[in-house]
């Protein structure tokens, strides 16, 4: 890109994050939980932007990938004393990945629809699985865990407050959003794209798309997985109701009311949705969700190319 | 140019193309193309591969919707008409590879254009009487699935299907493309038939000899635009008109 | 092999026998749901995520139109009628526009559209669940149970509106339109036959027999604004192993998991037992990925 758009680019980008970074310490202890939880869900649309953006395939399978990051961290934050951070993220990682790799193999070698729908299906697979095994996972239930100290072994351990976590993840956001954004231009990633384009010409061409599809839900899956495991180190507990396709759908959503193909898109999609559904809560109670659906609906038909739409080309450069 | 014959009011032809132009993504397919086909006329539009001939009958069909220009249909405009209404105006329509019901019987292909409202029970058994009379083949295959005909006999089914719409003018899209001399000369009769019952027709064709026999005029179509047209009575086979719009 | 015999000898065959007719009742109620949306993406290649709600929405006007007039037909005629006019009005406004576009946008206005009727639901008639009336009790002895005549009219109602619907399709002046427009849209349209309304047509047909089975199933289990949920999966599941858009196959499927189902509940928690069905898709999608009653194309 050129050096005008660079400038422009990454200085906005250093706004925000700083923006982003002082937050917690201006706003009011809901606010700032709230961001962080939008933050997480951010990541979670963001990697599913990989999918449905860059390569156009629809994955409804990442409430699976979120929710094994989740209960991987569980797992790791259980049964070792003190519980360590970087265990809970090593195996938080490890869970999606392997679920991801599952997923994938069988997946994609589906078109379209079928590839959705499949992945759905598979989603719920996990949910049963998890719910059904009390002993292991708590049922429906869930798991409580205490939250790790932020802890280099050896040198110090500092434990979180809602501000420093609130920074920890959205250094871990900020990170993946570069490391995401690297990908998509470099090589591989315009392999993606091309197959998003035309799939048939993409394997004509000679490249083997059935593998690139199942690395891109592996990436997809292993950056859902980290925003599970961020989400168990802020919330504590870990529950079935995140493996259940509905969370898929909502981050689906995400990525429609923000932008697909944008990267930063489906993390304004996230916040959108949800200040919808803190400001429709208010008067709507429970039935939040009419309104809201009705507009996700009205985006759709109206306005599929989502808030940042006009911008995809820009913000790809 | 004014046509052979005028609207029954003498209000225009039939059918009249005004300068349209289409495009298929970002290439220019149809360049301004204008023709005129009159009431029970037989006009062939004869051009090389890729000109745009099928295009144009598409545009008229209302399968292809042009960016610009006017297609005027018994006097009312039909541009951008879905083309179900157009048919149901009495446009009827035979693709290029016939494209018959494959899993319908041949009566059931026959009925998706008999099945009309306004059409009494007795009227649609006149109808099949006629199309079996016409047709024998296909009255022997009534029921038997689309797809099992043979290459000539399917095109004689989706001929039979447009004219089970009672329509004023077919459009048909290289009617004789893969079949034997002997259907072709069927074609020929057919095509004949449809003249006798004033019914218009636009004849896309490849087959010279075919198109000058049966087509009071043709027009000429290169590179998305028509660029010649004369009566069919003022040419023969080795014109050199014919040379230069449809020779290699 | 002697244990894995003796496994078998644990379970008394009536159960067995019990299981078997229930697996059938449950395939055919299954059946009815899955054949409403083989037909919606069969012909339309619409994926109706929305698909459990219209069941759902069903049951609550039979729950209420029960509760007004005391009829459980009336109930089920006026269930399937005015579901099947919901099914029109959302197609028309919602699914029309975008005809012609990426059947992505369909999967994603139909998941928005469930997820507005479920919370309807919600709102209009709380999350406590309803019950329907079975017409008539009554039971009748098999073996050493008494078996409700109920669930045996069940599975033969399903099988009589399935049965309608074949015919419907293979004669019929719409019959014939709703073929011909599944097979070419295009030549469809060129030949005079409404294609948008055929398919608006098609979804209200699609909707009406999920409300029906909706109905039908209500007195089997609570009616309750999340039943659509386990429904609509289990719908999804059966087309695609019954082979997406074949309409025998879909019917086939049904019982097939549906029996599986009910045998594996002799052993495995209801709630476990549908890991069968997961794990039927699962080996269909490895080895006869275009169904498994269809003959893979060589």
């Amino acid at each position: 890109m050129n050096r005008r758009h660079a400038l422009i680019y990454w200085s906005g980008f250093t706004v925000i994050v700083a923006l982003l970074a002082l937050a917690p310490l201006v706003l009011p202890e809901f606010w700032r939980r709230f961001l962080t939880e939008i933050l997480i869900w951010g990541l979670l649309a963001m990697s599913s932007d990989i999918l449905i953006g860059y390569t156009g395939i629809v994955s409804f399978g990442h409430s699976a990938f979120f929710g094994l990051g989740m209960y991987g961290a569980a797992a790791a934050l259980m049964t070792t004393r003190p519980p360590s951070l970087w265990l809970a993220l090593g195996c938080g990682l490890v869970a999606a990945a392997a679920v991801a790799a599952f997923v994938a193999y069988f997946s994609t070698r589906l078109r379209d629809i079928y590839f959705a729908i499949t992945t759905l299906i598979f989603s719920q697979i996990f949910y049963v699985v998890i719910f059904t095994s009390t002993e292991l996972t708590g049922g429906e239930n869930g798991l409580n865990f205490s939250r790790p100290a932020l802890a280099i072994p050896g040198l110090f351990s500092m434990p979180f407050d809602a501000t420093t976590l609130h920074w920890f993840v959205l250094a871990v956001v900020v990170i993946s959003f570069l490391l995401l954004r690297r990908i998509t231009q470099s090589p591989f990633g315009m392999v993606l794209q091309s197959i998003r384009e035309n799939e048939a010409r993409t394997r004509a061409i000679g490249y083997p798309t059935e593998r690139y599809k199942i690395v891109a839900v592996m990436l997809s899956g292993l950056f859902a997985g980290l925003a599970g495991v961020l989400y168990a180190v802020q919330n504590r507990f870990a529950a079935p109701d995140f493996v259940f396709f509905v969370v898929s759908g909502e981050v689906v959503i995400y990525n429609v009311i923000g932008g697909i193909g944008t990267l930063v898109g489906p993390i304004l999609g996230a916040a959108f949705f949800q200040l919808l559904r803190e400001g429709f809560s208010r008067f709507f109670t429970e039935y939040y969700l009419i309104p809201v659906g009705m507009i996700f609906i009205a985006m759709v038909i109206f306005m599929p190319q989502g808030l940042l739409g006009f911008a995809r080309r820009w913000l790809n450069r | 140019m004014t046509a052979d014959g005028n609207g029954v009011d003498g209000a225009g032809p039939l059918l009249r193309v005004d300068g349209i132009h289409t495009y298929y993504g970002k290439s220019h397919i149809l360049n301004g193309v204008s023709l005129e086909v009159g009431d029970g006329e037989v006009v062939g539009l004869l051009g090389r591969n890729g000109v745009g001939k099928s295009t144009t009958l598409k545009a008229i069909v209302g399968l292809v919707r042009p960016s610009r220009g006017q297609v005027v249909f018994a006097g009312r405009p039909i541009a951008g008409v879905s083309p179900h209404r157009l048919a149901r105006m009495g446009i009827g329509y035979v693709p290029e590879d016939r494209r018959v019901f494959r899993l319908l019987t041949v009566l059931e292909n026959l009925r998706t254009g008999l099945d009309r409202h306004g059409v009494t029970k007795e009227r649609k058994q006149e109808l099949l009487d006629k199309v079996y009379a016409f047709f024998p083949v296909l009255a022997e295959r009534r029921n038997q699935p689309g797809g099992t005909l043979s290459g000539g006999e399917q095109q004689m089914l989706a001929i039979a299907r447009a004219m089970m719409l009672e329509p004023k003018i077919i459009l048909l899209d290289e009617p004789t493309e893969g079949l034997m001399p002997r259907m072709v000369s069927q074609i020929r009769e057919i095509i004949g038939v449809l003249h006798r019952e004033r019914v218009a027709v636009l004849l896309v064709e490849q087959n010279v000899p075919l198109t000058l026999e049966a087509s009071q005029r043709i027009y000429f179509i290169e590179k998305g635009e028509v660029r010649h047209h004369a009566k069919a009575s003022e040419l023969q086979v080795n014109d050199p008109v014919i040379h230069q719009y449809l020779g290699v | 092999m002697e244990t894995f015999l003796s496994f078998f000898h644990t379970v008394p065959l009536e159960q067995v026998v019990i299981q078997t007719v229930n697996g059938i009742v449950a395939g055919m109620i299954l059946a009815l749901v899955a054949s409403g949306l083989t037909l919606i993406f069969g012909i339309m290649e619409v994926v109706n995520f929305a698909h459990g709600e219209l069941f759902m929405l069903g049951a609550y006007v039979g729950v209420v139109t029960l509760a007004a007039t005391g009829n459980f037909w009336l109930a089920l005629v006026a269930a399937t009628l005015l579901i099947a006019l919901l099914g029109a009005v959302i197609h028309v406004t919602t699914l029309r526009p975008l005809l012609g576009r990426d059947p992505l946008t369909t999967i994603l206005a139909t998941f928005g559209l469930s997820l507005v009727l479920q919370n309807y639901a919600l709102w209009q008639f709380g999350p406590v669940a309803r019950k329907i009336q079975e017409p008539f009790t009554g039971q009748f002895t098999l073996f050493y149970l008494s078996y409700p005549w109920y669930r045996l009219v069940i599975a033969g109602l399903s099988a009589a509106i399935i049965a309608a619907l074949y015919v419907f399709l293979k004669y019929g002046r719409y019959g014939i339109w709703i073929r011909a427009t599944t097979q070419d849209r295009m030549m469809a349209e060129a030949m005079g036959i409404p294609v948008p309304w055929v398919l608006t047509g098609v979804f209200a047909i699609g909707s009406g027999m999920a409300a029906a089975s909706g109905v039908l199933f209500g007195p089997l289990v609570g009616v309750n604004h999340a039943m659509g949920l386990d429904w609509v999966l289990k719908a999804f599941i059966v087309v695609v192993v019954g082979g997406m858009g074949n309409l025998g196959g879909s019917i086939l499927a049904a019982i097939f998991i549906s029996l599986l189902e009910a045998y594996a509940s002799l052993w495995l928690s209801p709630a476990q037992a549908i890991i069968v069905s997961f794990v039927v898709l699962i080996l269909t999608l490895l080895f006869r990925p275009t169904g498994l009653f269809v003959p893979t194309p060589k």
